[in-house]
């Protein structure tokens, strides 16, 4: 089978920045593939450039065999930024059955989207009146209400209760077996271990496209993140000799980048 | 794999999505009951004000009132002032909150969420002008020779002139202070070269080829047109054609300044 989204050579820049570096990789279908790496390495410019609202400047981006952001795509791949985006002054209920019907789905589908997200005791309340996890949920809600066949999510999980957490990721691991390709970023490391697969960015670059048991191997650690640690620094001895090293730093220290940035990878 | 309804595949424009938009709209407004209050009664109460200012003033025997000239264009200017506020902010809010460049990842249109916009707002105005128009001609007894249904008409289309100016604006606007401050460079040049305070046939020849490029000139004309024919017009029905155009050029340019791709 073909995969679901394969991105080869793809660049972007923002302003005089080189935030994707020529990135290529395949993500298979029906499984939940996370997106793994530091704050400011490029996660979410990836997410938007597969949902095609990213302007490129190089590259090709190809989802469920079409050009990503095209017309043909935009009722199968869903889409939720990091920022909850529904509206602060609707009700859940009223934010999910727009998003429905924007999907061409019926007011009974968006009941049990917000079912599906843990909500339907909060349903009748303004996204306004919600804690902050709550508000994520009611923003997921209203993608999976269009049962979209690519799921990307941006760092969906982040100020949740570590219960809704594991509820959410068996919720797409759920979503995944029944034929669903997830893209999911995070930048805690205990959640690569709950993705079937791995995609490590660091810089703008791809480090890793691997299994967690992989990575496991790779980075010669049975705790990801200290695996992760070694994988990035195996490359950046490799980078000293390649000069590639000096080239990588100067670049960091002008887009003004925090050199310790990767710190945050342990949060 | 997964069941679902009709898919829509095109951009092309929907009524279904205009509609479904249009009602999401609507039902934002619905939950801000402090935006309705002020979008229905506030226009009248300012009328209110201006008759009282003139209210006891001597008019030149044969001559309309101040307040009959006056209070009619009124009519025109505030749904076209307020629309444009509320319109450049709830777009702008789009643009701040993320749900714009979510929607342009779903099926919707540019057109469908713009004129979505446009009907949700102008049915806003019509409301608001069925209130400002009858509070106008029964308690403060302003006179209108023509029809007070094309007086009506008039305001609807100066609002979704207004709807359509908003959104353009937004556009340029990174912040609320500066969509608000589009509120005087775009409404007020309008309103000072409208034919209001000085006759556009006695300005400058300069600043009469200025107001002839401005909508709201047309809206005024059209008023006044109605203010003093019993019947409707030639002049004022292509003073109304020349508004409606002047909103969808608005819109059409607005669709344009809506990326879907950004940086």
């Amino acid at each position: 089978m073909d995969a679901a989204i394969t991105v080869s050579g793809l660049v972007v820049d923002r302003g005089r920045r080189r935030v994707l570096d020529g990135l290529s990789f395949a993500v298979p279908h029906g499984q939940v593939t996370g997106l793994l790496g530091p704050s400011g390495s490029g996660k979410t410019t990836l997410m938007r450039a597969l949902v095609g609202v990213q302007v490129v400047r190089s590259g090709e981006v190809t989802v469920l065999g079409e050009p990503a952001g095209s017309p043909g795509l935009r009722a199968r791949v869903g889409y939720v930024t990091q920022a909850p985006s529904v509206y602060e002054d609707l009700s859940v209920r009223e934010n999910a059955r727009y998003f429905a019907a924007l999907y061409g789905m019926s007011a009974r589908e968006a009941d049990a989207a917000i079912t599906d997200v843990g909500l339907a005791d909060a349903a009748g309340q303004l996204v306004r009146d919600l804690s902050g996890g709550q508000r994520g949920r009611a923003s997921l809600a209203c993608a999976l209400v269009g049962a979209p066949e690519v799921l990307v999510l941006d760092e969906p999980t982040v100020g949740l209760d570590p219960v809704l957490r594991v509820e959410l990721w068996e919720k797409f691991h759920a979503l995944a077996r029944a034929g669903t390709t997830l893209i999911v970023s995070s930048h805690v490391m205990d959640e690569a271990g709950r993705c079937d697969r791995l995609l490590l960015l660091r810089d703008g670059e791809l480090l890793s496209d691997c299994t967690p048991a992989q990575l496991r191997v790779d980075g010669r650690s049975d705790d990801l993140e200290e695996a992760f640690l070694n994988v990035v620094r195996a490359r950046e001895e490799v980078g000293v000799s390649g000069q590639g090293r000096e080239h990588r730093s100067e670049e960091r220290a002008r887009s003004g980048a925090p050199r310790g940035s990767e710190q945050e990878i342990g949060a | 794999m997964t069941a679902t309804l009709e898919r829509r595949t095109s951009t092309h424009l929907s009524p279904r999505l205009t509609a479904s938009t249009a009602g999401r709209v609507l039902r934002q407004l619905r939950h801000d009951h402090r935006t309705i209050a002020m979008m229905l009664v506030l226009p009248s109460v300012l009328l209110g004000l201006l008759y009282l200012l003139w209210k006891d003033l001597p008019t030149l025997p044969g001559q309309p009132g101040i307040f009959d000239r006056v209070g009619l264009t009124m009519l025109g200017i505030f749904p076209f002032v307020v629309m444009f506020l509320v319109t450049s902010i709830a777009m702008l809010r789009e643009r701040t909150s993320g749900t714009l460049e979510r929607l342009l990842t779903t099926p919707l249109g540019r057109m469908d969420l713009l004129l979505g916009y446009g009907l949700a707002f102008g049915l806003a105005a019509t409301l608001q002008a069925l209130v400002t128009v009858t509070i106008a001609t029964t308690v403060y007894g302003l006179d209108v020779t023509g029809s007070v249904w094309l007086v009506g008409l008039i305001a609807v289309v100066d609002a979704v002139l207004g709807v359509a100016l908003g959104l353009l604006a937004s556009a340029f606007a990174r912040t609320e202070f500066q969509a608000v401050q589009f509120m005087p460079v775009i409404v007020l040049p309008q309103f000072f070269l409208c034919g209001l305070l000085v006759p556009v046939d006695q300005m400058a020849g300069w600043l009469q080829v200025i107001s002839h490029l401005l909508p709201l000139t047309y809206a005024v004309e059209a008023l006044q047109e109605v203010g003093r024919s019993a019947t409707a017009t030639t002049t004022m029905w292509v003073d109304i054609a020349v508004v409606g155009g002047a909103a969808l050029l608005a819109l059409a340019l607005a669709a344009g300044t809506l990326r879907r791709r950004t940086n």
